[in-house]
């Protein structure tokens, strides 16, 4: 049995319905990251989880427990917020320690807690000082301290890395890794950057209006969207959608994507599309990463499925470690990633290889996957 | 939180060549308010030290010529006050000191539990009883006279009550308590609409962090709200410190005789209608009547303007 466990979890404010009935679970130890843009209810779930926020129905279990009602004190669990929340009124030491205090724990018990805990997270030069003395990454530090401290059953984060400037915050994501790792707990973790979901992640859950998208592992909902929206959403730059119209003829059957300017492309299915489910001139939306689309040379060799073809270069963006390259394929935007020494110019018509190994199939009309 | 704000964020002076100029203009209008301002205070207090031939004999602005402290002694513990034959001010100021602490620092709390249950554990119609509040604050003084006068002799026939069963009243018909509820009632608008306002920017993240940590409604009020209001504490102190000792109307309805509060003492003072007017006693006496509102403000006012929520929240 999953140790956190949510069934049917509905939350309405008024006629407004937050959560949609979600239903998800998560084993001892695994990492839950929940993804999705602003407003699609991922704070909101968080909260149900911690007691924050009652529930209008459905039940949440952490090991077999129903902790719906209970108080947030009461369901053993302990919360990094997006502010930190650290008390500015008391010390580093007192902040970590109040949780305990409050449930009377004796003192040098307390101590000899925070102390191991401030090993833990090297904040031990910081216990005396008040949480105004301390730089961003240090709060965060003595916030996860503060969770770390109670040893709860769950971990609750709620974006905690988003007051944190580009660099820190991939230095504590590592670090929370490295945490979780050592420490093998099990978190909840409420994000709206996919990048962060990606990498922390054992489990995603991607959510848009309070219904869930896609729960899977990180390589599932990258590689097997199963929608155009997490499709969308996940990865960066985003993966690339283009029209297109399914072709069988003697046997076999192709993509076909119409080109206003040029000729018309035909592409092999690809091999993750269930081909029973394609019916010979219906509309499909060609799902493919932009770093399966490349120059042919640093095509993947692997790959039994490579389609090529020219088309016109509109953009150029070097990013450093790799050359992007944006070019429009019937109407729509479609970028390729391309070696960082790629010579391309805007203007130049160049061949494209499209690994149609990594290609997705989705159906315009209901937007899932084939 | 906005007085301090706007304090702080005092724009720079960057000198220009006008600066000079537009500086001589705007301190020397300064200094002429300031004079302005603080000639009644010198008149008073010099008046205060003369004797009192100098007074009725010479110039106000004068300075002495034979400095006494007669005046001083004579108001505190001398001058006839009215028809009473109590001796000085000194008992009508302690009535004002047992009345006014009671008063501000009950309404205070009271203030600051309303501003928390307004602002952090939100229940339906908050608003509705936010706003009532709040018309607490325009109600004129004049027309809570009579139904509070009815209150007050309920609560002193319920003293008798209490004194006939156990031969204490526990204070109920007491004018100086009377003046206590009367004054917690009538400001507890006032610091509500101070502590709901202050509370209102305070981050409620902190409040649920410090639920998940299992402290109760009361230890989050004591232990996390009460030390980070400092600033709006004072200023609530302040204020009704101000307010409740400077009041007059509700002194002189709801108490009388030896009990009056300072601001009656005083008036029956200076407006005795027998023998010679003593303007140097009447003098001191006002100054000591007005001294622990100035000593407030002197004392309170370096904390006025102190943002000790720096730092809570954010990077």
């Amino acid at each position: 049995m999953a140790f956190l466990e949510i069934n049917g979890l509905r939350k309405r404010f008024g006629s407004l319905e937050i959560l949609k009935g979600i239903n998800l679970t998560l084993d001892k130890g695994g990492f839950l990251v929940l993804v999705g843009p602003s407003g699609c209810g991922k704070s909101t779930l968080l909260n149900t989880i911690a007691g924050l926020e009652s529930i209008t129905s459905g039940e949440i279990r952490i090991d077999g427990d129903v902790i719906n009602d209970l108080h947030p004190s009461k369901r053993d669990i302990a919360m990094v917020f997006q502010s930190y929340a650290l008390y500015p009124n008391m010390s580093v030491a007192q902040n970590m320690a109040f949780g305990m205090e409050m449930r009377g724990v004796p003192k040098p018990e307390r101590d000899k807690a925070v102390a191991e805990v401030a090993k833990t997270l090297q904040i031990e030069h910081l216990l005396n000082r008040r949480p105004s003395q301390l730089s961003g990454g240090q709060r965060q530090r003595v916030a996860m301290g503060r969770a770390l401290v109670r040893q709860p059953r769950v971990f609750l984060f709620d974006e905690p890395l988003s007051n944190l400037d580009a660099k820190l915050r991939v230095d504590m994501r590592i670090e929370i890794k490295r945490l979780h790792h050592q420490t093998a707990t099990t978190i909840v973790y409420v994000t709206h950057d996919q990048i962060e979901a990606m990498t922390l992640a054992t489990r995603i859950a991607v959510l848009k209006d309070g219904e869930l998208q896609q729960v899977g592992s990180p390589y599932e909902v990258y590689n097997s969207p199963a929608n155009l929206f997490v499709a969308d959403f996940m990865g960066s730059p985003a993966m690339n959608l283009i029209e297109a119209k399914v072709s069988r003829a003697n046997g076999a059957t192709s993509i076909v994507v119409e080109r206003p300017n040029a000729s018309k492309i035909s592409l092999p299915a690809p091999s993750s599309a269930d081909e029973t489910k394609l019916r010979d001139g219906g509309a499909v939306i060609l799902g493919i990463r932009p770093e399966a689309v490349s120059d042919p040379e640093s095509a993947d060799r692997n790959s039994k499925n490579i389609a090529t073809f020219n088309s016109l270069v509109d953009l150029v963006e070097p990013a450093g470690s790799d050359t992007f390259v944006v070019t429009t394929i019937a109407g729509k935007e479609v970028t390729a990633r391309m070696r960082a020494d790629a010579d391309v110019r805007p203007g130049q018509s160049v061949a494209f290889a499209f690994n149609l190994d990594k290609a997705v199939l989705f159906d315009p009309a209901s937007t899932k996957r084939i | 939180m906005s007085a301090a704000d706007l304090l702080t964020a005092a724009p720079s002076r960057e000198p220009t060549r006008h600066s000079t100029v537009t500086r001589v203009v705007i301190y020397g209008l300064l200094l002429f308010f300031a004079l302005v301002y603080l000639v009644p205070l010198v008149v008073m207090v010099m008046t205060s030290l003369k004797p009192l031939d100098e007074v009725t004999g010479g110039n106000m602005f004068a300075l002495p010529q034979k400095l006494t402290f007669d005046p001083w002694v004579q108001a505190w513990g001398e001058a006839r006050i009215g028809v009473s034959d109590t001796a000085g001010i000194a008992g009508y100021f302690w009535n004002s000191i047992k009345m006014v602490v009671p008063a501000v620092l009950i309404s205070t709390l009271l203030g600051a539990l309303n501003g928390y249950v307004l602002t952090k554990w939100r229940f339906p119609g908050h608003k509705l009883v936010f706003g009532m509040m709040l018309f607490a604050c325009f109600i004129p003084f004049q027309s809570v006279i009579i139904p509070m006068a009815v209150i007050l002799g309920y609560l002193g026939e319920f003293g008798n009550t209490l004194t006939d069963l156990t031969g204490f009243s526990f204070g109920f018909g007491n004018a100086t308590e009377n003046l206590v509820i009367v004054h917690v009632v009538y400001g507890l608008g006032f610091t509500t609409l101070f502590f709901r306002n202050y509370y209102e920017a305070f981050p409620t993240e902190l409040v649920k962090a410090a639920m998940i940590d299992g402290a109760s409604f009361f230890q989050i009020f004591r232990r996390i709200l009460l030390p980070n209001s400092a600033p709006i504490f004072i200023v609530t102190v302040i204020y009704q410190f101000t307010n409740i000792w400077n009041d007059f109307l509700f002194g002189s309805t709801f108490a009388a005789g030896d009990q009056s509060p300072m601001t009656v003492a005083l008036n029956n003072l200076v407006n005795t209608s027998t023998g010679i007017v003593e303007y140097n006693v009447n003098m001191a006496a006002a100054i000591i009547a007005a001294a622990p509102t100035l000593l407030v403000y002197i004392v309170g006012g370096r904390y006025f303007v102190r943002g000790l929520m720096a730092g809570a929240v954010k990077g």
